[in-house]
């Protein structure tokens, strides 16, 4: 299966990437390539298995539903790119 | 006088404990030849003030005999691990001046030894790459050369770290890697690197690119080091929900050089199409040097390993994609002024990220995709499972894994940049690892016929990096590698 230009642009717009329509031309035949290369798994017979999501070899471990940091808001807000009265600061997003 | 930068951790550690120097002149002996080296720019930022600081509290603890595990020893941090009050950019132009406001575990662990920190080393874009070409500030150039005479990529992602230490810049550094972006520089630079167990070392921190793959570990000049650098790094971590709840043994102590009845297996899928003669030679040179040693060596087969490289080249794009949904301009990193909401969202992503990162973006959005989840996501993780138990039947023939680090040496900068493919296959041997999770290590064991380093991965069982850094050790003491690169840190950088 290939994609096409439609399919890039459907994409980008998904992954929040601005894109020219030179960039998304340059990109399409890239994109092909490797989902040709990926496309290799299909060969492979994974009927009756399971799909492995992690290797951490351990279950999840609880804690407790406790708060055990916070006050830190200077530090949350440093390096924000713009901040006004202790919160982030977005273009208007209501008119 | 001893050459303070041409010293291991292990000699170092004796020196500053016998007084034979201070932490602060070995410390400024290191600060001097990463001047003199800046050509290489391995350096994303340099921050010889706080090291020179660090220094003068570790010989203060020397001199009341406080002294910590690595008290005094001088090392470069990847700049993937967030450091409270350094820059951190994961040299992406998207994080650009981010201070951090906390410090990465693994980091933590390293200032609370006593380490002094040089500075921090340069990488592949958000650790995306193989040759270090992607980063925002530039691409890194490996110390050693060849006749052509050109620059050599360094190897990726930890390409910073493994030039580096090459060129005796620092005594180790910190690597991560998610599909060999320890091992395949550390065998470009002739030096050691490993990558332990996925769980060992916490990932708090640490800037995330495929959270099921990465992994930090130890980069240094000898297996002794990196084992005394693991002993420092690893241990469980709240703050990292897959971090082990293990006990960490005394890695140094793992180093008998006892390989008598170790059962050495060689995946016959690794013998390669088109893998030059010299890597197939010294792959061979690595089996009689274990037999020398009393090891056995016995034939195992990986049966899925042609499908370790499509399979990662899902899951791990996949996962980026996810990952990288962070970076909006809002909260952190840069903003590009837009009109609306999305806008900045777009604007800011595209002029932030780098051409091999949005690809990766790309292709992980498209197969996490409705009507794509399946026959992509899924499927790549049941093919998954079968790589990882590949390697469960393998090792119940043998203790280790013996396989070429790399399919080349060191290539020439700007080469395997027109085809993804071509540069992705250069992890074809460290894959399969990231994938199943198990403790990989690079190790010099030679020279090519142009001069350049080769390097052998040794693969171990889950949790078993005292046999990895054991055989490790073995190929170490038999190659006797003791070849330097073109440029140190010693001799002004051409």
């Amino acid at each position: 299966m290939s994609l096409t230009r439609d399919d890039v642009k459907k994409v980008a717009g998904l992954a929040r990437l601005r894109m020219t329509d030179e960039q998304m031309d340059k990109l399409l035949p890239k994109m092909n390539n490797i989902v040709g290369f990926i496309e290799q798994l299909s060969e492979v017979d994974t009927d009756n298995v399971e799909p492995l999501a992690n290797v951490a070899r351990s279950t999840l471990p609880l804690r407790k539903d406790e708060i055990t940091d916070g006050e830190c808001r200077e530090k949350v807000l440093f390096n924000a790119p713009e901040s006004e009265e202790g919160f982030f600061g977005v273009p208007k997003v209501v008119e | 006088m001893t050459n303070l930068t041409d010293l291991t951790i292990a000699s170092a550690l004796a020196g500053l404990e016998n007084k034979d120097f201070t932490a602060t002149e070995l410390t400024q002996a290191h600060i001097t030849a990463i001047e003199n080296a800046r050509a290489l720019n391995a350096f994303i930022v340099e921050t010889p003030e706080i090291a020179l600081k660090q220094a003068a509290a570790a010989d203060a603890r020397y001199a009341n005999g406080t002294n910590l595990p690595m008290d005094g020893v001088p090392i470069g941090m990847k700049d993937l691990f967030c450091t409270n009050g350094v820059q951190t950019t994961a040299a992406s132009h998207i994080l650009e001046g981010f201070i951090p406001q906390y410090e990465s575990t693994v980091s933590g662990k390293l200032w609370d030894a006593g380490c002094t920190m040089l500075g921090k080393l340069n990488l592949d874009e958000f650790a995306m790459g193989s040759a270090n070409t992607t980063s925002y500030f530039g691409n890194v150039i490996n110390p050693w050369k060849d006749d052509s005479g050109k620059d050599l990529a360094p190897g990726g992602s930890s390409g910073g770290s493994s030039a580096a230490i090459a060129a005796r810049l620092c005594l180790a550094a910190t690597g991560t890697d998610t599909g060999g972006s320890i091992r395949q520089p550390a065998a470009f630079t002739g030096i050691c690197g490993i990558k332990p167990t996925y769980g060992r070392c916490s990932r708090w921190g640490v800037v995330a690119f495929a959270s099921s793959l990465d992994q930090a570990g130890a980069m240094a000049r000898t297996v002794e080091d990196c084992a005394i650098m693991l002993n420092t790094i690893c241990g469980h971590d709240p703050k990292d929900s897959t971090s082990a709840r293990r006990d960490v043994p005394d890695f140094t102590k793992a180093l008998d050089g006892d390989l008598k009845g170790k059962k050495i297996g060689i995946p016959k899928e690794y013998r390669v199409e088109g893998m030059p003669e010299e890597i197939e030679k010294i792959w061979q040179q690595g089996m009689e040097w274990l037999k020398d040693q009393g090891a056995e060596i016995v034939d195992v087969s990986l049966p899925h390993t042609k499908y370790a490289l499509p399979t990662y080249y899902i899951i791990a794009p996949a996962e980026c994609s996810s990952n990288l949904a962070r970076y909006d301009g809002i909260r952190y990193g840069l903003r590009e002024t837009g009109d609306d909401l999305r806008d900045l969202y777009e604007l800011s992503r595209a002029a932030g990220f780098g051409e091999e990162v949005q690809r990766r973006i790309m292709i992980g959005t498209y197969v996490l995709s409705a009507g794509f989840y399946d026959a992509y996501y899924i499927k790549a993780q049941k093919v998954r499972r079968l790589i990882t138990e590949d390697f469960e039947k393998a090792f119940e023939q043998c203790d280790a894994l013996l396989t070429p680090t790399s399919p080349s040496s060191a290539f020439a900068l700007g080469e395997n940049e027109d085809d993804p493919i071509k540069m992705y296959l250069n992890d074809v041997f460290t894959v399969p690892t990231s994938l199943a999770g198990l403790p990989g290590m690079s190790v010099p064991a030679g020279l090519d016929a142009k001069g350049l380093p080769l390097g052998l991965q040794i693969i171990g069982k889950a949790w078993d990096e005292e046999t990895v850094l054991n055989v490790a050790r073995g190929i170490e003491k038999a190659a006797n590698f003791t070849s330097k690169p073109q440029i140190l840190g010693l001799n002004k950088a051409a």
